[in-house]
């Protein structure tokens, strides 16, 4: 027998009603760290603890340096390192858009766009989110590659952990890689 | 089960998914079979309301427009 004959074969469901089992679990791997994904990040984020799932966020590669804290400048501990962070400020009120960046041009109007429309900054949802009990975890890794101290990164946040730690949260969960 | 109102949020003006989010953060601190009123001008909260209390098992008792006002009257069930 064929496949595809061995799928017809299949008996069809013949439930009226359609059984909602929503997931109760949400992961995203936040890899970006540009204003247009760390923006919608935070925002499924915030919604997946509001809707009642355990929700959980990775932050590895640029997606880390949203979570440095406004104040600090300069981050790495070798010079790599640190001519990286200035060329990649972290912080929330630093990042850059993946489009029509125009030097700071674009996420300055798009922030006030944010602003008239009544759609929550990525703060503000960082804060919420944190209050709704989302697990923001960054990676250990990344941490390393970049020289990024718990000293850089705002208060929080889970222990630092790896790939592992995200795949077996991932495993029973929504998950998205933004 | 009462059907006094027991907390009224004024979310007009806000956008996605603060409507939500900041009446899920509300509901915390209400008792179970509490009524919660949501006021809010976001169109989008007309459907997200209704995925929310379809996702969280809260029952949506009303939900009417009033000049561009919607009126989310949300029961608490656990």
């Amino acid at each position: 027998m064929t496949a595809m004959e061995a799928t017809l074969e299949v008996p069809v469901t013949t439930s009226v009603e359609p059984t909602h089992v929503p997931h109760k679990k949400l992961v995203i791997m936040a890899w970006s760290g540009d204003l247009d994904k760390i923006w919608p990040t935070f925002i499924l984020g915030t919604t997946g603890a509001a809707m009642g799932m355990e929700t959980t966020i990775f932050f590895t590669f640029w997606g880390l340096f949203p979570l440095v804290r406004n104040d600090v400048h300069i981050t790495g501990e070798n010079w790599m390192q640190k001519m990286m962070s200035m060329m990649n400020r972290g912080g929330t009120e630093h990042l850059g858009l993946s489009k029509m960046n125009f030097a700071g041009a674009g996420p300055a109007m798009m922030k006030k766009l944010a602003e008239e429309h009544g759609v929550a900054s990525p703060n503000e949802l960082l804060e919420v989110a944190r209050d709704l009990g989302v697990h923001l975890v960054p990676c250990q890794m990344t941490m390393d590659l970049l020289g990024l101290t718990k000293e850089d990164l705002i208060d929080g946040l889970e222990e630092p952990a790896g790939a592992t730690t995200a795949l077996l949260e991932a495993q029973d969960a929504v998950t998205m890689f933004i | 089960m009462s059907d006094t109102i027991t907390r009224t949020l004024d979310l007009k003006g806000l956008s996605c998914p603060m409507p939500i989010a900041k009446t899920a953060q509300a509901l915390r601190d209400l008792q179970v079979g509490d009524l919660i009123e949501s006021l809010a001008t976001d169109p989008g909260s007309v459907p997200d309301f209704k995925a929310w209390c379809t996702s969280t098992g809260h029952e949506l008792v009303e939900q009417t427009e009033d000049a561009g006002v919607y009126r989310f009257l949300i029961r608490k069930t656990r």
